[in-house]
């Protein structure tokens, strides 16, 4: 009896332990990024965040350019990932053949699995040399005659920079918003779609005016969740960003992100100050990914106590 | 009737569309494993597990990068399971109900979702700046922390799911606590569990950028965890961005053979629960 009650405070407080540990490695991260981030934000100030300058020689740093590099990228992204990855939802949910359903579904799911140096590659050898031989030449002559849109389009056809890393991301990404949004679509109560075939609704009806509204706050999380994805993906992107540290309005322009400037620095960076400045770097990457995982995670809060009550 | 056929036409476009977006999912996947092993296939040959890595120009194989990763991954597996595993447990069993539970979800899903390059700088202060050199166990330790989280959320969920009346009905029989988890609570979800450890094994199998900054790469074949240490997706990395056509050919023949692995892995992940129902 006594046995069994050590072998359990025993077990008890390993598993605590366990716990505890992991507490503080999250600790432990933050606050190593906090202090090797500290000499850059001591000696930059908040300047740091929208300073474009990035000069290794006269030790001059500014995180705009790769933060401005992320941000596009990813939206990029997402402009292309949401709508695909909508559409794929709502084929798996409403469309498909029942038998197909599983199978299209883990095909879509493996775009997540193949690790993502494997899409850098695919990117830097097939797709940028695609874009710049056949799509970018057509996108510039088309849109520089329209005002505004000539300025997201100028410049050589480069073939690397924030559209190639923006497409690739979306390839990236398009799996967590199809499978998330396939799988809130599937928790919409039977009733509500039976109810609205029942008057007559065509599928494409059901799905704009039952299913997307009732899977709103849930696609949203997916949406989010999608985009913490994109927004710290490093190894694609670094394979098609150009490295080049500047905020230039083409999306054709070489750039650079956050993940990317980290990686193909870091090795190289001489001084504490670089070295430095790059932590800072990640250190705002950290927060913004934490930011869009704190929305996610509330929006999915909010789904759960809705279909709880 | 005019209002009937354009509610049919608009059904039929969004169909079309929809049908369209899953074609471009599929397409993109068989466009990328396509080429891939149009490029990689050409490589794939026995020298490429009996030789090491060749300098500019030569050509070789990529045994000490297999070597390298395989120990990198078997050592992050073998630490970050047994933790990840333990706090999971405490989180499903004892502190089922605690007020840190939900802190700690939430704090572990932020170390899910951190970015590996984060993950790999803090090794670097941490591990490699104080000791002054890159090391495997740095790069080890980088993929421990990327495997930690993935094991806690397979845990606590797959735990979370053994029906209570099994708890109940060990708990009444006088088992304690521990003896409950460890010979019911851990068998009923043992299949969840393995999906868990092999999700883990597939996700840090890719993983390039937390070995970056901590394990390096190495030229030569070293089974030296205390020194640099090559891996696949660190040699995939520097010779696919290199001149060489040589080194492009071992770059797309890793990249074949690390998807290939990371694809079985996560594909056995996913099926294996469906065969072995818990009883």
């Amino acid at each position: 009896m006594r046995h069994g009650q050590i072998g359990d405070a025993a077990f008890r407080s390993l598993t605590f332990a366990a716990t505890l540990a992991l507490a503080a490695l999250f600790v432990a991260l933050i606050v190593a990024l906090v202090l090797g981030a500290a000499p850059a934000f001591r000696t930059f100030g908040l300047g740091f965040l929208i300073d474009q300058s990035w000069n290794p020689v006269t030790e001059k740093f500014g995180a705009l350019a790769a933060v401005y590099g992320t941000l596009v990228a990813s939206l990029i992204a997402m402009l292309i990932a949401v709508p695909l990855g909508l559409g794929i939802a709502f084929f798996l949910s409403e469309l498909c053949p029942a038998a197909l359903r599983s199978p299209i579904g883990i095909a879509i799911e493996l775009l997540a699995g193949i690790p993502s140096i494997i899409y850098g590659i695919w990117g830097l050898f097939v797709l940028a040399p695609f874009l710049q031989a056949k799509v970018q030449p057509l996108l510039i002559a088309l849109f520089a005659d329209v005002p505004g849109l000539s300025l997201l389009f100028a410049g050589p056809p480069y073939g690397i920079g924030l559209l190639t890393a923006g497409i690739i991301l979306a390839i990236m990404v398009l799996p967590f918003v199809a499978s998330v949004s396939r799988d809130v679509f599937a928790a919409v109560p039977p009733l509500l779609k039976e109810a609205a075939y029942g008057v007559g609704a065509t599928t494409w009806e059901v799905a704009r005016n039952v299913l997307l509204p009732y899977a709103r706050t849930g696609v949203m999380g997916a949406i989010l969740l999608a985009l913490g994805r994109a927004l710290g993906e490093t190894m694609a992107v670094t394979f098609v960003i150009g490295n080049a540290h500047r905020v230039s309005a083409s999306l054709l322009a070489p750039g650079t992100t956050i993940s990317a400037t980290i990686a193909n620095e870091f090795t190289e960076a001489v001084g504490d100050l670089y070295t430095s400045a790059l932590i800072a770097l990640s250190l705002i990457l950290f927060v913004i990914t934490f930011a869009m995982l704190a929305a996610a995670r509330y929006l999915l809060l909010r789904l759960e106590r809705r279909s709880a009550k | 009737m005019n209002l009937y056929r354009a509610r049919r036409l608009r059904n039929a476009i969004a169909s079309a569309l929809a049908v369209g977006a899953t074609a471009v999912g599929l397409c993109w996947l068989g466009m990328v494993l396509g080429i891939l092993i149009w490029n990689g296939l050409g490589g794939l040959s026995l020298r490429l597990f009996v030789e090491n890595t060749p300098p500019p120009g030569a050509s070789g194989g990529l045994l000490n990068a297999i070597v390298g990763s395989t120990l990198l991954v078997l050592g992050a597996v073998a630490l970050g399971t047994p933790l990840g595993m333990l706090a999971g447990t405490w989180m499903a069993e004892y502190g089922r109900y605690a007020r840190l539970t939900p802190i700690m979800r939430f704090v572990n899903d932020i170390l899910l979702s951190a970015p590996s390059i984060v993950v790999g700088l803090f090794v670097y202060e941490i591990l490699v700046a104080p000791v002054g050199h890159f090391s495997g166990y740095a790069g080890v330790a980088a993929l421990t922390l990327i495997v930690i989280p993935v094991v806690v959320r397979t845990t606590e969920d797959t735990l979370s799911l053994v029906p209570n009346e099994l708890r109940e009905a060990a708990a009444s029989l006088g088992a304690p606590r521990d003896v409950l988890i460890r010979r019911l609570t851990y068998r009923a979800a043992r299949a969840g569990l393995t999906t868990g450890v092999l999700l883990a094994v597939a996700r840090v199998s890719g993983e390039t950028a937390p070995l970056l900054f901590t394990a390096l790469n190495n030229q030569f074949f070293s089974l030296n965890i205390s020194g640099p240490l090559a891996s696949l997706p660190a040699v995939i990395f520097k010779f696919a961005l290199s001149p060489y056509k040589d080194w492009q050919a071992l770059a797309w023949a890793g990249a074949l053979l690390i998807t290939g692995f990371v694809l079985t892995i996560s594909i056995a992940a996913r099926i294996w629960p469906r065969q072995r129902k818990p009883t």
